[in-house]
This record gives C-alpha cells, sequence and structure tokens, in this order.
C-alpha cells in the first residue's frame, strides 16, 4: 500500500496526486450526494404533502434511489433522428464536468480541502458558470421547440441571475478582504458573516435558487408548461447525468453558502465545546441549507419567465448593488 | 439553367403543438399555437381527440339505457350531468318524483360539484407550479368520494338518479359523515387562503391574467364560473330553477374583471355556498319513498323538450326530441366547457405561454365533455 502510494507521488509529484485522489472523492461524494439527496428531497415533499414517501426498499426507503439508479443506467439511450448527434452527446457530460470541478476548492474541514487557491471563490464561479453552455447544448441540440423555449429561458435566467449572485459575494470579499476559501472561515471565527450582512445572504440565496433552477425559478424545465425543458428528449443516463448536475448544484450553491455566510466548517461559536469534527458541522449547515431550499420548492408556485427577469433586473441587482456600495462605505469607514 | 432566388425568410413566427400529449391539456385537447419567440399570435384549439358519440349512442338505445353514458360526458360532475337528464326525460314523460329523492339528488349533485371544484383547484395550482396544494385538496376529495361511492356505489361516473327517484336511499351514516365533511371542509380553507391566495406568487400568477369580460363571456356563451367570474350573475339553479333549489337559501358569487383570480375566488366561493345548500338540505330531508312508480319503459309523448341544470362548469341543456317510442330521436347536450374552450381563440393572442396553462386551467375544461 504505502509502495503504492510512494510510486503514485513519483509520478504524478505531490500536487497532482492530491488533485487525482481529491476529484475521485468528490465523484464518490457527488454520487451518494444526489443518492440521499434524491431521497430527502422525495421525503420531504411527501411529509409537506401528507404523504409518506418511499419506504419499501431498504430502511425509511433510502435505498430507492439506488434502485431508480439501476433503472435509468439500464433504460436505452435514446437518439432522435434530428438532432445535431455531437453536441446532444456532449451536453451532460459538459453539464456534469464542471460541477465537479467547483468541489476543488471548498473546504469541507480544517484540512479537508482539495487545493486551498488564493482565488478558490473566483473558480467557483467561474466553473459553475459553464452550467449555462451545456444546458443551451442539450436544448439546441435536441431540436424540439419545447427544448429550445427552455434553453433560451434557462440562458436568460442564469445569465441575469449571476450579476447579483456575485455582487452579493463582492461585499463578502470586502469584508473578509480575502478571495481564499480557508480565510474566508477564518474570519468568521467569532461571528458569522450571515449576522454582519444577512440581506446579501438572502440576495445570494435566491440568485442561487434561480441558479440552480429550482422552485420557484424552475422555468426552465416548467413541467406544465415545457414539458420538461431542455432536457425532453433525453433518457436513460444522459437524464440521469442532467440530473445529477442538478442536485450536485444544490450541493455546490448550499457549500459556497455554508462556506461564505454560516461560518464554514466552524462549529457556532457558543458550541465550540463540543467534540464535534468540522466535516459534520459543514455537511450539517450544508445540508439544512438544501432543505429549505427543498421546503420552499414544496411551498411556492412558479414564477412566470417575464415577472422572473422583472425581479431580478428591477429589485436584485439594484438592491445588491446599494448593498455593494453601503458596504463598501462601511468598510472604508472602520478601517 | 436559371438560379432560382430563394425568399428570405422574414416570418419570426413558428408553431408550436401543444398537446394532445401534453402534461397540462388536462386530457386530450390540442392547442395548435402560432408564437412569435414566447407571444402567442395565434391560438386554435383543436378538439375531437376525445370523441365517443354518445348523442348518436342516445338514438340507438333506450332512454333507462343512456343513463350510464350521462355520467361518463363530463366525468367530473357525471352526479349532475346525470340529474340534468334523469329530470329532462322526466320532463319529457310527466314523471313525478318523491320530495325525499330531490333531496338527496341536490345533495349528491353539490357534493360533485364540491369534488369537481376541488379537483380544479388542485390542478390549477399544478400548472402554476405548485404541486403540495394538489395533494391538500385530493386528500378532501378523497373523503367526499367515499361518501359518494357509500350510496352510489361507485366513485367517478355516478349513475346515481333513476327516472322518478334514486337508486338506493341515503343512510344515517351518510348524512353523519356528510356533515362531518362539512365541518373538515370549513376547516381547511384557512389552509387553501394561506398556502395559495395569499401567496405573492399565486397572485401575480392569476391577476390580469387571461381576461374575459362580459361581452368576451356572452359572445362566446360562456357560462358558469367564467360568466360570474366576468361579473353576471347568471346561474341556472337562480334564472331557471329546478328541484328544490328555489326552497334553499344560496348566493351566487361574482367576481368584477374576469380574469383568472375572479374565477379562482367565484370558484372558492361557489364551494362555501354548495356547503350551505347541502346543510339546508340535509335539515330539511323529508321522510318517505325515494323512488315513484315509473313505467317499465319510458315513452315520452311526441316533442321538443329542453332542460337546464347548472353543472359545475356552467349551463348544461338536454334538448331531446321525442318520436313517441322508447329511443329518443335525437339527443343533444348543450355543455358548457364547449362555448368556454372556444373562448381562447380570442383570450391567448397576446400572452405568454406560461400564461396558456394558466388560462386553461382557470377555464377548467373537461375534453372529453368537449368532443362528447
Amino acid at each position: 500500500m504505502a509502495a503504492a502510494w510512494n510510486s503514485l507521488v513519483n509520478v504524478l509529484g505531490p500536487d497532482l496526486t492530491r488533485i487525482v485522489i481529491g476529484l475521485v472523492g468528490v465523484l464518490g461524494l457527488v454520487q451518494i450526494n444526489a443518492l440521499f439527496l434524491v431521497w430527502l428531497e422525495r421525503k420531504v415533499a411527501a411529509h409537506i404533502q401528507l404523504r409518506i414517501g418511499p419506504k419499501e426498499v431498504g430502511p425509511f426507503g433510502i435505498l430507492q434511489t439506488i434502485v431508480d439508479g439501476v433503472k435509468l443506467v439500464s433504460k436505452e439511450l435514446i437518439t432522435p433522428r434530428h438532432v445535431d448527434r455531437k453536441l446532444y452527446m456532449l451536453a451532460p457530460v459538459a453539464i456534469f464536468l464542471p460541477v465537479l470541478l467547483s468541489f476543488v476548492v471548498i473546504p469541507f474541514s480544517e484540512t479537508l480541502q482539495i487545493r486551498d487557491i488564493n482565488v478558490g471563490l473566483l473558480i467557483i464561479f467561474a466553473f459553475s458558470t459553464f452550467n449555462v453552455l451545456a444546458i443551451l447544448m442539450g436544448g439546441w441540440a435536441s431540436n424540439n421547440k419545447y427544448s429550445l423555449l427552455g434553453a433560451v429561458r434557462s440562458v436568460a435566467q442564469n445569465v441575469a441571475y449571476e450579476i447579483p449572485l456575485l455582487l452579493s459575494l463582492l461585499s463578502v470579499l470586502l469584508w473578509c478582504n480575502s478571495l481564499q476559501m480557508s480565510e474566508i472561515v477564518e474570519s468568521q471565527s467569532r461571528v458569522w458573516n450571515v449576522f454582519w450582512m444577512p440581506i446579501a445572504a438572502l440576495i445570494y440565496l435566491i440568485c442561487a435558487t434561480a441558479e440552480t433552477n429550482r422552485a420557484p425559478f424552475d422555468i426552465p424545465e416548467a413541467e406544465s408548461e415545457l414539458v420538461a425543458g431542455f432536457h425532453t428528449e433525453y433518457s436513460g443516463m444522459r437524464f440521469a447525468l442532467f440530473f445529477l448536475a442538478e442536485y450536485s448544484n444544490m450541493l455546490i450553491v448550499a457549500a459556497v453558502a455554508t462556506t461564505l455566510f454560516f461560518g464554514g466548517w466552524k462549529s457556532p461559536p457558543f458550541l465550540g465545546f463540543l467534540p464535534v469534527p468540522g466535516l459534520v458541522w459543514f455537511f450539517l449547515k450544508t445540508y439544512a441549507l438544501i432543505f429549505g431550499v427543498i421546503w420552499i420548492r414544496w411551498t411556492f408556485p412558479r414564477l412566470r419567465f417575464d415577472q422572473l427577469m422583472n425581479f431580478c433586473w428591477k429589485i436584485m441587482i439594484p438592491a445588491a448593488l446599494l448593498h455593494l456600495v453601503v458596504y463598501a462605505g462601511i468598510i472604508k469607514f472602520i478601517r | 439553367m436559371a438560379t432560382q432566388m430563394l425568399e428570405p425568410i422574414t416570418e419570426q413566427t413558428y408553431y408550436l403543438n401543444f398537446g394532445p400529449q401534453h402534461p397540462s391539456t388536462h386530457g386530450v385537447l390540442r392547442l395548435f399555437l402560432k408564437l412569435d419567440g414566447e407571444y402567442i399570435v395565434e391560438a386554435d384549439p383543436v378538439i375531437g381527440y376525445g370523441h365517443r358519440g354518445h348523442e348518436k349512442m342516445a338514438e340507438s338505445h333506450f332512454y333507462e339505457q343512456f343513463l350510464p353514458n350521462s355520467s361518463r360526458m363530463d366525468y367530473l360532475s357525471g352526479l349532475i350531468y346525470n340529474h340534468g337528464y334523469v329530470a329532462a326525460v322526466e320532463k319529457m314523460a310527466g314523471l313525478d318524483v318523491p320530495p325525499r329523492a330531490e333531496y338527496i339528488r341536490v345533495i349528491c349533485a353539490e357534493l360533485n360539484r364540491i369534488s369537481s371544484h376541488l379537483l380544479w383547484f388542485g390542478t390549477f395550482i399544478m400548472d402554476l407550479g405548485g404541486f403540495t396544494p394538489f395533494l391538500y385538496c385530493f386528500d378532501d376529495r378523497e373523503n367526499l368520494l367515499d361518501i359518494l361511492d357509500r350510496v352510489s356505489g361507485s366513485r367517478l361516473t355516478y349513475s346515481y338518479c333513476r327516472f322518478g327517484g334514486v337508486a338506493k336511499d341515503v343512510d344515517e351514516e351518510f348524512i353523519s359523515a356528510t356533515r362531518q365533511f362539512i365541518e373538515r371542509l370549513r376547516s381547511r380553507w384557512d389552509d387553501y387562503h394561506n398556502l395559495v391566495t395569499k401567496n405573492v406568487i399565486f397572485i401575480h400568477r392569476a391577476k390580469d391574467v387571461g381576461v374575459i369580460n362580459r361581452e368576451l363571456a356572452l359572445r362566446f356563451g360562456c357560462t358558469g364560473p367564467i360568466l360570474r367570474g366576468a361579473g353576471v350573475a347568471y346561474d341556472v339553479r337562480k334564472a331557471e330553477p329546478y328541484s328544490v333549489y328555489p326552497d334553499l337559501d344560496f348566493e351566487i358569487p361574482t367576481g368584477t374583471k374576469g380574469d383568472a383570480l375572479d374565477r379562482y375566488m367565484v370558484r372558492l366561493q361557489e364551494m362555501e355556498q354548495s356547503l350551505r345548500i347541502i346543510e339546508q338540505a340535509l335539515d330539511g330531508l323529508p321522510g318517505g319513498v325515494v323512488k315513484a312508480a315509473v313505467p317499465h319503459k319510458v315513452r315520452p309523448p311526441k316533442g321538443d323538450y329542453y332542460f337546464a341544470v347548472e353543472s359545475a362548469r356552467g349551463a348544461l341543456g338536454f334538448y331531446i326530441v321525442s318520436d313517441g317510442t322508447s329511443y329518443p330521436y335525437r339527443l343533444k347536450a348543450r355543455v358548457p366547457s364547449y362555448g368556454n374552450l372556444q373562448v381562447l381563440t380570442d383570450v391567448l393572442p397576446g400572452t405568454l405561454v406560461a400564461d396558456t396553462v394558466s388560462i386553461l386551467g382557470s377555464i377548467d375544461i373537461v375534453v372529453p365533455e368537449v368532443d362528447r
């Protein structure tokens, strides 16, 4: 074992080894997260809706998603006749890869972070913007009017919501004076950022919901309007990859929110005496946020497209800008 | 070889087939939409996918044999259809109905109206993207269907009414279950209002969407909640009273503008009015038989007859021509959804694709009723 490890380090060098092993680990995390989240979503939705939810496969139906996954893998990959074959096949992969790479800089605990780059936050948003491209690819290549409408909506929505999202994070950067994830976490040792700037956190969470195409902003895949939106024509594992990307995206945005606003892997200050590892705190916070997102999804109806864009351009962006200016002033005044 | 010059495409519009297989066309409606981006330029409802020829079927069946068909036209308010057909034939043949049977008919018809409105409530919100209210009201509806199941033996396509009465008398358990249901539904209004009516997203999606004003509604022959939503207090139960409705005290809720929100409010208030009717009918339920002696085969005298009732979707009329035999010579059902659907051609242009589903949902069509 040690010999194998040494030879691996010798061949790849310590940095690359870390990244390769980290990515393999992330791949596992993403799968398990999707399995767990789909189950969680179905359970939470069921209890909100006076139902029981999955309960047959495994204890509390926890293995239901694995069975569903097996079903999806065994399904035929249908390629409709009039699609643009290359793009059509590339899209599910393209949507999944950037999600995977975003995990590189997330600090899961004090030591568990694949790379602590000094532009960590930038990397996450650089990668997560790729999403739009993949959705457009899939929607365009499918050669289906519903898919195209879904893709067009998605691009407009994601591009619009990226702006207030980044603006809300800018105030955090000014506050913490760093782009490095570990330093941002460190600066929240005593008070979490969410207490300093609750509005920024709110803007971030709303925009993140829109970014991940979750209800009430799920118009790109609005079932009652566009059947399934951009992934209408996808079947089997290709569909599963879109699904996987959606849930991994949820994890990413919740993990970023945890890191930036809720103290990352650090325990709440008044609970510091508990011998709970940082990893546990991190995932507790992250999944608590995801639970909130699920709760919202099963409570609200969907916005209309023009209302969604109005909300973004007329409320979110001015609010985020104003927030940034005010906080920039405060920070200048304090220091 | 002469080069053929191709005309550059200047048209910015395209066509979209909305249905007949689509999650929110409520059955087999097909909307042929001409779109400019996401805006609708032209809308053409294409009907006929659920055609079963009920009207023609009537001509080759005894009057009694057509009974089951009546509740299969509009499967959501089957009992009201049943009632309408039976009452029409009774009017033709001059049959008497015992008062107890009339009361039971009204109770069951109003229960059926509530079940239809509850289903509409759920699907309307589901069209707007909210899934949870759907299951809430299905829970209530389940309770209601159990009650109707107890008395009529079926949950959807009731053939409960008979010429001269109803098939089966109700028992004490039916009455107490119905009273419990009234309590239950009244305690649920708060939930519904908090979850949906006061929801800002819902209001944005329904307010000023799909305005069907008075003129438009009258021009297309819209009836029911659409007409009442536009401010016209027309309800067959009041306008041409039948059965025991004149003895019961209820109001006709109306809207003002005729948008989707008005239609929504009208339907919710109608459910409350239906509860009131049921309460009064239960209190005043007389004793006696539930079925009068009627001839084995009904042979109405020669002539044309028309009888209308208020279904959950509007005015439902049966126009029956009798040639004196035990078969109708011609049976024509004036169904409310037909007129209500036609108005889409005028209302949809200029709106967004997303509005299509909310307008369609607020109109509450049942396609098999349109096609018959």
